[in-house]
C-alpha cells in the first residue's frame, strides 16, 4: 500500500505523496458521496419541490404553532439532558481522574459496559423501572413512602432520565481524557499560593477541563436534538421531539415532502453546530477526545 | 485515594475525593448499570406474563426465544448484516485512516469532518433518506439495502480506533523494511498490519456493535423481508406485550459483556505490541 511521503524511496515513485494518500482515502469518500451524501440530498431536494419549486413546507413549519411547540420541546429536552449528563459526567470524570487504579477500573468498566448495552434494552429497562407497577413504585409503596404510584413514565421526567442514561458516557469520556492530560501539581501550586479548595477548583481545575466539557456537551446536544428512540418509548404525547414528528408524518400521514422539510431543518441545525465544532475543536475529538 | 493529612491545613491533597463526590459518582454508576441488571432475574420468570419480581424460576423465556422462527430469522439477519457492514466499514476505514493520520494533502480537515459526519447526522434523517434512495433501487426489505445504509454510519466508529492506533505506531519499522528491499505493499502486509491488527479489530467490533443495534433506520428500510433483531424488539416493545423480552435483553447484556472483554483484551495486546519495537 502506498503511504509515507518522507523517506527517500517515496520520492522515486511517480505519484506525489499527497496524491497517494488522497487515493487511499478516496474509496471511503466515494462510498460516502454515493451512499450517504446523495441519499440525503434527495430528501433536501424533495423538501423544496412539490412538484414545482416551493417553500410552502418550510413556511408551514415555521408558522404553525404545533411545530413551534415541538421545536421548543426538542430544544428544552436537549438542553435539560445535556445539563444533567454534563453534571453527572463531570463528577464521574473528576472522581475517575483522582481515584486509585482499582476503583477507577471498576468505574470505567461500568461506564463502558453501559455504553455498549443495546439502546433498546436500556430504554426497555427504564420502562420496567419507571412504569406504574415498576421497580421504583413497588419499592416506594413497600416502604410506605407513597400511597399512589407516581407517574414517572410517558412524561418529561422519563425522557430526561432515559436520555441522560444514554449520554453520560459520551460526556464523561471526553472530560476524563482532558483531565488525564492535566497536571495535578497545578492544584497543589494554587493551594500553596493560598487558594482555598473552591478557588482551586473554579480558577484552575475547571478552566483546564473546559475543552472536554465543550466537546462532550456539544456532542450530546447534537445527538439529543435528533434523538428518536427514547422520546418514542419513554415520552408521552407532549414529549414527542422533532424526530418523532418526522416519523409520524411519514408512517401515519405519508406526507413525504413535509417530513423531508422537517428533516432538512433538523439536519441543517445539526450540521451548523457540527461545523462550528469541527472548526474550533476538531471533529476527531467527538469520541473520547481522541485526536487523529 | 491517598490518605488525606490528619491535621487539616490549607494544603490539600489533589487526589483526595470527598465523601459527597463518592456518593454522587457511586450513585451514577449504580444508575448506569442497575436498571439493566434488573432484567436478568426477570428473564428467569414466566414466559406468559410479565411480572416483577418474578414468582417462579424457569428457562421458559429462553426456550421460547430460541425455538421461535421469527426471532431466529431476526437474529440471523442482524448477524449477517452487521458482519458484512463491519467488514466493509473496516476496509474503507483502514485505508482512510492511513491517509488521514499519515498523509498531508489539501482539504484533509474537511475530509476528516466528512468521514466522521455520519456519527452526528440524525438517524431519522438517514432513515428517510435511505427509504427514498433504496426504494429507487428496489432494495427496501433486503439485507443488501441494510448494509448499504449501515456502512457509512459505522465508518466513523471504525476510523476512530484505527486512527488512534496508527498514531501510536512507530513508522521507523516501515522504513527499516523498505530499506531492506521490501516494497510498500509487502511492508504493509508483513510489518504494519500485524502490529496494528488489534486496533483494526477494535474498529471492526465497534462497527459491528453499531450495526447490530441500529433500529431507527431499520424501521424505515427493513420492510418485511429483512427484519432485524432491533426492529423486531422495537415492534414488540411498542405494540405488544411480550414476556420474553427480559430474556432477549439478558442475552444482549451478555453480548455487551463479550464486546467489553474483547475490546479490553485487544487493547492490552495492542499495548504490548506497541511496546516491543
Amino acid at each position: 500500500m502506498k503511504r509515507n511521503g518522507t523517506s527517500s524511496t517515496g520520492r522515486t515513485l511517480a505519484l506525489k505523496p499527497g496524491l497517494r494518500y488522497f487515493l487511499l482515502v478516496s474509496p471511503a469518500l466515494v462510498a460516502l458521496l454515493l451512499l450517504f451524501a446523495y441519499p440525503i440530498s434527495i430528501i433536501l431536494i424533495k423538501s423544496v419541490f412539490d412538484p414545482q419549486f416551493t417553500l410552502k413546507h418550510y413556511i408551514y413549519f415555521f408558522t404553525n404553532s404545533l411545530y413551534i411547540r415541538v421545536m421548543w420541546i426538542t430544544i428544552e429536552i436537549s438542553v435539560l439532558t445535556t445539563l444533567t449528563s454534563l453534571v453527572v459526567g463531570y463528577i464521574l470524570a473528576y472522581v475517575l481522574r483522582r481515584a486509585r487504579p482499582g476503583i477507577r477500573n471498576i468505574f470505567l468498566m461500568a461506564i463502558l459496559l453501559s455504553f455498549m448495552i443495546s439502546l433498546l434494552v436500556r430504554n426497555y429497562s427504564w420502562i420496567l423501572v419507571l412504569q406504574r407497577n415498576g421497580a421504583i413504585n413497588i419499592l416506594l409503596t413497600y416502604f410506605g413512602l407513597i400511597d399512589h404510584p407516581l407517574k414517572l413514565l410517558h412524561n418529561k421526567f422519563g425522557v430526561v432520565v432515559g436520555m441522560t442514561h444514554i449520554f453520560i458516557p459520551y460526556i464523561a469520556f471526553p472530560i476524563y481524557s482532558v483531565m488525564m492530560g492535566m497536571d495535578l501539581n497545578l492544584e497543589k501550586a494554587a493551594q500553596n499560593l493560598g487558594a482555598t479548595r473552591w478557588q482551586t477548583f473554579w480558577r484552575v481545575s475547571f478552566p483546564l477541563s473546559l475543552p472536554g466539557i465543550g466537546a462532550g456537551a456539544l456532542l450530546v446536544f447534537i445527538m439529543a436534538l435528533g434523538f428518536f428512540i427514547t422520546p418514542a418509548l419513554l415520552g408521552g404525547r407532549k414529549e414527542q421531539m422533532i424526530s418523532n414528528l418526522i416519523q409520524i408524518q411519514v408512517v401515519d400521514l405519508l406526507n413525504w415532502p413535509f417530513a423531508s422539510a422537517m428533516s432538512a431543518i433538523l439536519l441543517v441545525v445539526t450540521l451548523i453546530i457540527f461545523f462550528i465544532y469541527n472548526r474550533y475543536l476538531g471533529a476527531e475529538r467527538l469520541w473520547g477526545g481522541v485526536k487523529i | 485515594m491517598r490518605k488525606s493529612p490528619g491535621k487539616r491545613t490549607n494544603w490539600h491533597d489533589p487526589l483526595h475525593i470527598g465523601w459527597p463526590l463518592w456518593v454522587v459518582s457511586g450513585s451514577a454508576v449504580f444508575f448506569l448499570i442497575v436498571p439493566v441488571l434488573l432484567l436478568v432475574p426477570m428473564s428467569f420468570g414466566s414466559a406468559e406474563i410479565i411480572e416483577f419480581p418474578p414468582t417462579k424460576f424457569c428457562l421458559d423465556q429462553y426456550s421460547k426465544f430460541f425455538t421461535h422462527p421469527g426471532w431466529q430469522s431476526a437474529v440471523l439477519n442482524s448477524l449477517q448484516v452487521a458482519s458484512l457492514t463491519s467488514v466493509a466499514a473496516t476496509i474503507l476505514g483502514l485505508m482512510a485512516s492511513i491517509a488521514l493520520v499519515w498523509g498531508r494533502f489539501k482539504g484533509k480537515g474537511f475530509i476528516t469532518g466528512f468521514i466522521l459526519s455520519p456519527m452526528i447526522v440524525p438517524l431519522i434523517v438517514l432513515g428517510l433518506a435511505y427509504y427514498v434512495f433504496l426504494a429507487k433501487l428496489g432494495l427496501i426489505g433486503t439485507k443488501l439495502g441494510l448494509v448499504i445504509a449501515y456502512t457509512p454510519l459505522t465508518l466513523p466508529f471504525a476510523v476512530l480506533p484505527i486512527s488512534a492506533t496508527l498514531r501510536g505506531f512507530d513508522r521507523s519499522l516501515e522504513y527499516a523494511a523498505l530499506n531492506l528491499g521490501a516494497n510498500r505493499f509487502q511492508t504493509f502486509m508483513k510489518i504494519t498490519l500485524p502490529i496494528i491488527r488489534p486496533g483494526v479489530m477494535t474498529g471492526a467490533l465497534f462497527a459491528f456493535m453499531i450495526a447490530f443495534d441500529e433500529v431507527v433506520i431499520a424501521l424505515f428500510i427493513c420492510g418485511s423481508g429483512a427484519v432485524t433483531l432491533p426492529k423486531k424488539m422495537w415492534d414488540v416493545i411498542r405494540y405488544e406485550i411480550e414476556p420474553m423480552l427480559p430474556a432477549i435483553s439478558t442475552l444482549l447484556l451478555l453480548l455487551a459483556v463479550f464486546f467489553l472483554v474483547s475490546i479490553g483484551l485487544l487493547q492490552r495486546r495492542l499495548a504490548r505490541r506497541m511496546e516491543i519495537r
